[in-house]
């Protein structure tokens, strides 16, 4: 059955723009992830919930040809094993194993070990369907994880991590090296894991975007739109045009401070102590101007149900607007010292490649995908209010190395500061703020936003009486942590740090 | 190389001020005034994330900007804990990071103190305690200086990091509430 077909049988699914949603019998589920992913579709998430009456149902979302897909598989019984995508979807290996720790649901896909499950809870513990405590165990044993080994003449093992030696984020890293040389990297997650997932179902459903916003605490207003577009399309919520306007405003700024943070890191990771001073004045400046227009420096705050929380004022506008002119002008200045720079250039260029071909076989999406010629933009393809009008720019590399990736973020800084200063112009007079129903018990919602690093997904299933019953957040970053293995690949050890932080990857946002 | 050296001159010397010690925020004395008579503000950091959310890690990084100018004070960020007189901790403490931690506690030299940044290593937070996350740092390790905030600012950071080293006798004259 040719993809049209599944999409002519969808029904609406509430929340983003372009969604469908399909509920399909367990033989179908295998063909219409065939059809997707023969259309070249992306998988954007995978989970796995529980109704009212406890019957077991996996959900998956898809986009492809420009509309997106919830897929439901009811499960008649959750103890057999539900047809695993790995072919199809490599991406889907670690969602499938998680959702195993979270939910106990298995795929019929051969790798079975624990993913976000680490020592902290039995496997016979489901912490998202188990209604018993968990009882509070002795010490916490050692995990035995099993790392796949690379054997043969001098290869020896370098283990990294948890704690690294930065103020970053803890994960582990198995590198296998000859010499200088990565012959593989695997990595180990789920160290952050704190029950973000289950945390949702104890909060009212108006309350869920505070717990949304410090999914991943660099995406705030990504995580907190998305819940709160889910939200407001099960609630029947059609937001004011100012609110929409004043969220994208927010994304935008989200989306340049970040980046003006990891080009000054990139900088210095390639020994340009110079670039990490400068970028990281103009991101200060940056934060200094959102406190003053918008009222945090981060705006974890500041996307509520129904619209923002802050209204933005004439001059906080126009402190906006100056402050982005500015610094869109500095980095213009810093982009040629930069390329300008051999050693910068040097390291840059070549470090770290993901070719085009694999990126699309792996999935690769949203900034990194965009520098291996993966051209995929929510805010361009599947746009959401205000984007139809403010219609960004289509920014993309093809080369997929560092340097790509550095480009990218350059070009979609320039990008985003044109957009705020005509959002700051053009954002349309009215109410910021709409009032929110609390949903029908059992309605499902789905949001999509395109954050910083890539789309950021939210599913969310009301109760009765304005709970949660089931809120499932995912950040890009699922489907970029297994890239970022591949792109190690024949580089040498010192250049990780580099090829890392060219991805920069969520670590909470992934391990929940 | 003229265009950074020109863009050096240019920008100049952009460091401010730093605030002074929040004695309010000491709950408990890790160091003896002596020695830190002898550190002075000569103090090692060591940053573990136990849980965060990665929003305190962002203004931790901003200490760092010519702006705040950590270094400035003579204060700075290592890459061991064998190298550290402070722990710098965020998040609720994740279960699978409490051995992590706890490990980087003790390979800590002593005498050491505990800085536990923002709502969650305060308190928990809004990811609280559950089956996963112990909350609050101080059910890990010990604390000497909590800082509240959904992040703390730098300058809020920087108070607390200033607690931690300011001798007593400026503590006990303005102990008990924030003024």
């Amino acid at each position: 059955m040719a993809l049209r077909a599944w999409f002519t049988r969808s029904y609406t699914q509430p929340g983003a723009p372009g969604l469908r949603a399909l509920t399909v019998a367990r033989e179908e589920w295998r063909q219409v992830t065939q059809d997707l992913a023969a259309a070249g579709g992306r998988l954007v998430a995978l989970w796995a919930s529980r109704d009212e009456r406890g019957a077991a149902t996996i959900r998956g979302t898809f986009l492809a040809e420009r509309r997106g897909l919830v897929l439901s598989l009811q499960l008649a019984d959750a103890e057999a094993p539900y047809p695993g995508l790995v072919d199809l979807f490599p991406a889907a290996a670690r969602m499938q194993r998680a959702l195993a720790d979270l939910s106990g649901m298995h795929s019929t896909d051969p790798d079975t070990r624990p993913w976000l499950r680490h020592a902290a809870w039995p496997q016979s513990y489901r912490p998202l369907t188990d209604p018993r405590p968990l009882l509070p165990a002795a010490e916490p044993e050692i995990d035995p994880y099993e790392f796949l080994r690379v054997e043969g003449e001098g290869v020896h093992e370098i283990p990294v991590g948890p704690v690294h030696a930065g103020i970053i984020e803890p994960g582990h890293f198995r590198f296998s090296v000859v010499g200088e040389k990565v012959l593989k990297l695997e990595e180990r997650l789920g160290y952050v894991h704190k029950g973000i997932e289950h945390r949702f179902t104890e909060l009212p459903i108006l309350e869920g975007h505070r717990l949304a916003a410090r999914v991943s605490g660099d995406s705030a207003v990504a995580f907190s739109w998305a819940y709160c577009q889910a939200l407001e399309g099960i609630s029947g919520v059609e937001i004011p045009p100012r609110a929409a306007w004043l969220r994208a405003l927010c994304l935008e700024l989200e989306r340049i401070a970040n980046h003006l943070g990891d080009l000054g890191a990139l900088g210095n990771d390639a020994g340009f102590a110079f670039g990490l001073a400068q970028f990281s004045r103009l991101k200060e400046h940056l934060l200094r101007a959102t406190q003053e227009a918008l009222g945090e420096r981060y705006l974890m705050g500041a996307i509520v149900p129904g619209g923002t929380r802050a209204d933005l004022a004439d001059s906080g506008a126009r402190r906006l607007a100056i402050c982005v002119r500015e610094l869109a002008d500095e980095a213009l200045t810093l982009r040629a010292i930069y390329e300008e720079h051999a050693g910068v250039r040097d390291r840059f260029t070549g470090a770290g490649a993901v070719a085009p071909e694999l990126a699309a076989r792996l999935g690769l999406t949203g900034l990194a995908g965009r520098a291996s010629a993966q051209a995929f933009d929510l805010r361009i393809d599947l746009p959401c209010e205000p984007y139809a009008q403010l219609t960004p720019a289509t920014i993309g590399r093809s080369e997929g190395d560092v340097a790509a990736r550095v480009a990218v973020r350059f070009d979609e800084l320039q990008e985003s500061c044109r957009l705020i200063r005509r959002i700051c112009e053009a954002v349309p007079t009215g109410p910021h703020l709409a009032p929110v129903r609390v949903p029908a018990d059992g309605a499902v919602g789905a949001g999509l936003i395109e954050g910083w690093r890539g789309p950021v997904f939210v599913a969310l299933e009301a109760a009765a009486s304005g709970a949660i019953r089931r809120c499932h957040p995912h950040d890009p970053s699922w489907q970029n942590w297994p890239v970022l293995e591949h792109a190690i690949i024949g580089n040498i050890v010192p250049d990780f740090p580099l090829i890392n932080k060219s991805f920069n990857l969520s670590y909470s946002g992934h391990d929940l | 190389m003229l265009k950074t050296l020109r863009q050096i001159a240019s920008i100049g010397i952009v460091t401010e001020q730093p605030p002074q010690a929040d004695e309010s925020l000491r709950i408990r004395d890790g160091l003896q005034d002596r020695i830190r008579a002898v550190l002075g503000r000569a103090l090692c950091i060591r940053h573990v994330d136990a849980g965060s959310c990665n929003g305190c890690e962002l203004e931790i990084h901003a200490l760092n900007n010519p702006l705040y100018n950590l270094e400035g004070l003579g204060i700075r960020f290592v890459a061991s804990p064998r190298h550290a007189d402070l722990l710098l901790v965020t998040g609720p403490v994740s279960k699978h990071m409490q051995v992590a931690l706890r490990r980087t506690y003790d390979a800590t030299p002593d005498p050491k103190l505990v800085v536990a940044l923002g709502d969650c290593g305060c308190a928990g937070g809004i990811f609280g305690e559950s089956y996963a996350s112990f909350g609050r740092v101080s059910q890990v390790i010990p604390v000497d200086v909590p800082v509240p905030g959904c992040p703390p600012s730098p300058t809020q950071i920087l108070e607390g990091i200033l607690a931690a080293l300011s001798l007593s006798p400026a503590r006990t004259a303005s102990a008990g509430e924030r003024t």
